[in-house]
């Protein structure tokens, strides 16, 4: 057997008797999309509102029954003026529409708890919504791309950019340094293998076992998480393999610049987990950050892989529309591999 | 005989702490060399600028006709390493490992399995037992085996008997004298002084200067003259006493036993006396054989 082959498969026995850490890489993908799939999502559904109206008319019961049978609301019936403050305070209804006939028009207001701001933006337009349909102001609404407005849809780019930060940088970075910590490192470096041959037989398993969880959830996000399928997914594929490169360069970047396995692992969360996170556009968009954040983002990979996949996934455009985020991560991953190899040759 | 390690002038330093200081030594073809001293002496650091991993900041290496820094990649192919720390993969099978080994180096296990068939028999009755679950002798046994599987002509092996049972250490050191009948020089470092003799010359380092290179007997030489045993029930009182006594220049516990390191003209009887009219019962004193550890601690008192 060639050395290559040997390191590989010496990597591999690592991996698999490595019983623990292996059922954590292939079911944290797994746990981390179903759950932003399913349990946690930025939905609002069930808004409790009221009504308070001075006269009844057409147009208020059309109202309270649009209410009623609309699956985003509870309705909770009608209530005096007064009534709103202690129900608010009580947390009975999360909003009140009131209704003030003058005549000829129906001026409205809309009077809501803003504890929680995601909740009270989303009953606002909710209730916009019921009364503008009940009124004679047409305005059409065009949701394109994601018209139930998923919010599992958003989060399959953004759990894809986590993960294969997770499992490519840490555990590459862990496992080189590993070696070096144990002195394993230095039995290789005495012997006839290349550096070169050491980095590639660290990244070849690494990179299969992140095609494997790129296999498995790709799968999840287009059967149980119902993404449509289109041929853009053949760009999904293509794009993704390119940011799994990347990821394992940032591993080795960290493992050149860590000599423990404990700061390799803090280095890697610290330095990629949490920006990824925040500052990715994963769950804040990129565009509501102040502007030094959005520069600071700008060199965060999982940025520019969570905006392609959004494009390809949910908008379904073409390759060519994701040309510039693909430049810049192939771009990414040059200099890296570029300045790995420059100080793997300047260490002798 | 060609010299197969040629050490010259080497010093190097971290940060302020120089760890070797203008080290110059050279171990002939087929010789079994051993590096004594202390930890902390600087033996690991000369093991890793031997074998490559290390630079110099001055002076130079030479290993098997090789430059350690030019020909740094000729060399590692050639040489046999076997750090200080148990450094196999422990979750690898004993024969996993042996054979990850042997493919590093282009080598079948068979090919070369007369070489370490004397150390490897006890490993082969459980090929697939992980090496991590190995005892500390076991664990040597199978790193040797390891470092040898190529069939290195020079072996470098830096504290192969650190954290290992007494029984396994005199078997290790047996083990070390059967390879030298196939020519190959060993290069073996030891923080015990005892293991010494076994060398067929030595070299005694402390805080990163050699102090004494010569074989073992005749380093001891002359060690013998005004070194006595000295012992009584109460050892402690024995010693605060000895080095009272104007003759004494050291006294050190030796076992069981005090060594007396003297002046000439030195007389066991009168200083029996005179530790006895202070006190101290059942004194011994009697002439004592020089060993290694003796030496160390003659060379290093006069270097204070």
């Amino acid at each position: 057997m060639n050395i290559l082959g040997s390191l590989i498969k010496k990597e591999a026995i690592h991996i698999v008797r490595d019983r623990r850490t292996m059922m954590i890489t292939l079911f944290m993908p797994l746990v981390l999309l179903l759950l932003f799939g399913f349990a946690i999502s930025t939905e609002v559904n069930d808004v409790r509102v009221a009504l308070v109206t001075d006269r009844h008319t057409d147009a208020s019961r059309e109202i309270a029954q649009a209410f009623a049978v609309n699956s985003y609301f509870t309705f909770t019936g009608l209530a005096s003026e007064e009534d709103i403050t202690p129900l608010l305070k009580q947390g009975k209804i999360d909003a009140a529409l009131v209704l003030r006939h003058d005549g000829i028009r129906t001026p409205y207001q809309i009077v809501v708890d803003a504890s929680n701001p995601t909740v009270a933006q989303a009953a606002v337009a909710y209730i916009s919504g019921v009364i503008k349909k009940n009124s004679s102001d047409i305005i059409i609404t065009r949701t394109l791309y994601n018209p139930q407005m998923k919010s599992s849809y958003n989060f399959v780019p953004g759990t894809l950019g986590m993960i294969f930060i997770l499992i490519c940088a840490i555990m590459t970075s862990v496992s080189i340094v590993r070696e070096k910590e144990t002195g394993t490192m230095d039995l290789l470096l005495v012997s006839p293998v290349k550096p070169i041959s050491i980095i590639i037989g660290k990244l070849i398993p690494y990179f299969i076992l992140s095609c494997v969880i790129l296999a498995i959830m790709l799968t999840m996000a287009y059967t149980v998480l119902g993404l449509p399928v289109s041929d853009t997914i053949i760009s999904v594929i293509g794009v993704s393999l390119l940011y799994i490169v990347l990821s394992l360069s940032i591993g080795l970047l960290v493992s050149s610049i860590v000599s423990n396995q404990v700061s390799a692992l803090i280095v890697s969360a610290m330095l990629f987990m949490v920006p990824v996170i925040m500052l990715s556009g994963m769950i804040f968009p990129v565009d509501n950050m102040p502007v030094v954040l959005q520069g600071i983002s700008c060199i965060i990979p999982a940025r520019w892989y969570i905006a392609a996949m959004r494009k390809l996934m949910i908008q379904q455009i073409e390759f060519s529309g994701v040309l510039k985020e693909v430049i810049i991560m192939a771009g990414m991953t040059v200099l890296l591999l570029a300045v790995q190899l420059g100080k793997f040759n300047a260490k002798k | 005989m060609s010299n197969v390690i040629e050490v010259n002038g080497v010093s190097k330093s971290y940060g302020k702490i120089r760890a070797l200081d203008n080290v110059s030594f050279s171990v002939k073809e087929g010789e079994m060399f051993g590096l004594i001293g202390p930890d902390g002496a600087g033996k690991s650091s000369l093991y890793r600028m031997l074998a490559t991993l290390l630079l110099p900041d001055s002076g130079t290496l030479t290993v098997l006709g090789l430059d350690s820094v030019k020909d740094y990649r000729a060399l590692r192919s050639k040489i046999g390493y076997m750090p200080e720390r148990f450094s196999l993969y422990p979750d690898l099978t004993i024969s996993e490992n042996l054979h990850f080994f042997a493919d590093l180096f282009g080598v079948k296990v068979k090919e070369n399995y007369d070489l370490i068939a004397p150390i490897f028999t006890q490993l082969a009755k459980f090929p697939n037992r992980p090496a991590g679950k190995l005892s500390g002798g076991m664990k040597q046994k199978l790193a040797l085996s390891c470092a040898l599987i190529h069939r290195p002509p020079l072996l470098l092996l830096d504290e192969p008997t650190t954290g290992v049972d007494a029984v396994s250490r005199n078997e290790f050191w047996d083990m070390l004298a059967t390879l030298r009948h196939h020519g190959i020089t060993i290069l073996v470092s030891t923080s015990y002084m005892d293991e010494a003799t076994r060398c067929d010359r030595i070299a005694m380092i402390d805080h990163g200067r050699i102090l004494r290179t010569d074989t073992p007997d005749r380093l001891v030489e002359g060690l013998d003259e005004n070194l006595y045993n000295a012992v009584a029930p109460d050892m402690f009182r024995l010693l605060a006493g000895l080095r009272k006594l104007p003759d004494v220049i050291d006294c050190y516990t030796f076992g069981a036993t005090l060594h007396v390191v003297t002046a000439d003209g030195f007389n066991p009887e009168q200083a029996k006396r005179r530790l006895e009219a202070e006190g101290i019962e059942k004194v011994e004193i009697y002439p004592a054989k020089g060993v290694i550890e003796d030496l160390f601690i003659k060379l290093t008192r006069n270097d204070q």
